[in-house]
């Protein structure tokens, strides 16, 4: 496709999706910012009324605080386990190794009702409690792929011979690890973190599965879908939602630019 | 690297860091018990939390619920799975979100491709990393709020009918069809990706080849590109057809009509779990065949 028609066609169809994919993301903007507390089209006038709403709003307050909670929970936990899965796979030849980089993306690539439901009945089948820990539990299963595979594509890319150089000076194994290779994957480890914490606060279709109650940011705005006269109140809480999932993907993308491995397998 | 950064000497060691010392020579002379300590935590908790969850699953799936004290009696049935295949309405509904997974995947590869095409083959370097992150931000902004607000979008007096008002048109409502639409858009930038990811690995001497040998640019697109970019194009129908299959927020906002995660969500819990743990089978069953067939495909290569 070297003509300039067909270079010109590309481009359009390029901004035609960039425009679809954008619109429904700025009506949020401009609904939480309307006057109105509906839908209806256009929004007459413009007004802060509903953010102020929201910051007052407690239930809104509690959800937000709970979501960071369970972020923070999930990363911590998928940040120690998906950085020692790749040290492991990118460092060792072992039987079985192809099984557990398989093993490690299964949570991610099979439907996430399919995960809410496996997760929901064991701790309905074992007698655990739903709740807090369930979620971090679920979201940490599910976010151990994302440190994984930022912290692997970072190994492959450096070399091995740098940590054999280390153990030929008569460096340890922990002193190689700190001085070696934790420098060179520190960066891939914050970026797949960050990752991390945007999908966990995020996550609603397992989280309804396993959290018995207690209302995450996602929930709390699924709740409030169905009460009339919200529809503002939700944007608010959207716009929230949207910025503390997208600022740490920007700065995800700015940490791994060599490798790129943002996208969520 | 700065004077901080320098090793210690190993001689001022002190009693208890030559003990850590000693692991340490242990460790490096046994790489097997060093491999076994790293994969034991991540490969530990998949194990008991992911693939034990599953079993479990699938144990329930065997139980059945007491229809007099409504708990679930641990005797293995196929009752469910009779129920599962004899019953029109979950035939229906397993036929119909499979339809609409496969429409929602071929939509996103045709939608794709242009864009994909245009960051990976024309657009400069620099412009090629901002429409990176412009993909990007989309994919990871809220998933509940885009579905939120195309319900906005498609309601009578939403947005999507006043611009089309003028021309004398409306917008497919909140039916089946804007279902189609707004799964299309929840998932395109899952395609995007890798679709971009394998456009731009094709080298440009096989291109330059194919032009030089007399190939028009439709021939080489069809001949040469699509070829090699299919495993890619593979890749991304994983992500659409997966999530379609397992989502039941998007459907219960868009429409009325039942979908196979809408007919999970409502016999979880105190109505039939065993039920829905039979049902939830039917989306595991359909994806594991997917990604078997994916992984034919060269797919898993070009993730």
């Amino acid at each position: 496709m070297g003509s300039r028609t067909g270079r010109i066609l590309l481009r359009a169809a390029t901004g035609a999706v960039l425009f679809f994919m954008y619109v429904p993301l700025a009506l949020v903007v401009i609904y939480a910012f309307s006057d109105k507390g509906t839908s209806a089209w256009p929004p007459t006038s413009l007004s802060l009324k509903w953010v102020e709403l929201a910051i007052a709003n407690t239930g809104l307050r509690d959800a937000f605080l709970t979501s960071i909670l369970v972020a923070l929970g999930a990363t911590v936990i998928a940040l120690v386990l998906g950085s020692l899965a790749a040290l492991a796979v990118a460092r060792h030849q072992f039987f079985g190794r192809e099984v557990v980089s398989f093993v490690v993306i299964f949570p991610i690539a099979l439907p996430g009702i399919v995960t809410g439901m496996a997760l929901s009945t064991t701790f309905a089948t074992t007698g655990l409690p739903l709740g807090i820990l369930a979620i971090i539990i679920g979201h940490a299963t599910f976010c151990i792929v994302l440190v994984y595979n930022n912290v692997i594509a970072r190994l492959r890319r450096t070399a091995a011979s740098q940590e054999e150089a280390s153990a030929d000076l008569g460096a340890e194994t922990w002193q190689t690890f700190r001085y070696i290779t934790f420098p060179t994957i520190r960066s891939a480890i914050l970026a797949g973190a960050l990752l991390a914490f945007a999908l966990s606060f995020d996550e609603v279709i397992v989280t309804i599965f396993v959290a018995g109650g207690v209302k995450t940011l996602p929930i709390w705005i699924f709740q409030s879908f169905r009460l009339a006269n919200q529809v503002a109140l939700v944007n608010v809480a959207g716009l929230v939602a949207i910025l503390l999932s997208v600022a740490p993907v920007y700065l995800a993308t700015r940490l791994t630019r060599d490798t790129g491995a943002t996208g969520r397998t | 690297m700065t004077a901080e950064a320098e090793p210690p000497r190993s001689g001022s060691s002190a009693a208890p860091s030559s003990a850590r010392r000693r692991l340490a020579v242990a460790l490096q002379r046994r790489p097997r018990v060093r491999l076994g300590l790293l994969l034991a935590g991540p490969i530990g908790w998949l194990v008991i939390a992911y693939l034990g969850s599953l079993l479990i699953l699938f144990l329930n799936a065997g139980w059945s619920r007491d229809p007099f004290t409504g708990l679930v009696k641990r005797d293995f049935t196929l009752n469910n799975f009779a129920e599962l295949v004899t019953n029109p309405v979950y035939r229906t509904v397993t036929l119909r979100t499979i339809g609409m997974a496969v429409a929602v995947t071929v939509t996103c590869a045709l939608l794709a491709f242009p864009i994909a095409y245009y960051m990976a083959r024309v657009a400069s370097p620099r412009l090629r990393g901002l429409l990176v992150i412009a993909v990007l931000m989309p994919l990871w902004s809220s998933y509940l709020i885009k579905a939120y607000s195309w319900r906005q979008i498609l309601s009578g007096d939403g947005v999507l009918n006043w611009a089309l008002a003028p021309l004398g048109l409306h917008g497919p409502g909140l039916d089946v069809v804007g279902l189609w639409l707004v799964l299309t858009y929840l998932w395109l930038p899952y395609m995007i990706l890798p679709v971009y990811a394998g456009l731009e690995r094709i080298p440009n001497s096989l291109l330059e080849a194919s032009a030089d040998l007399g190939g028009r640019g439709m021939f080489t697109f069809r001949r040469v590109v699509l070829p090699l970019v299919f495993p890619a194009l593979v890749a991304g129908s994983i992500f659409t057809f997966s999530l379609t299959l397992g989502d039941y927020i998007a459907p219960s906002l868009i429409t009325t009509t039942q979908f196979i995660g809408n007919v999970i969500l409502a016999n979880f819990g105190v109505p039939n779990l065993p039920l829905a743990a039979t049902l939830s089978l039917v989306p595991l069953v359909v994806v594991t065949i997917y990604l078997l067939i994916a992984r034919r495909l060269g797919a898993f290569e070009a993730l």
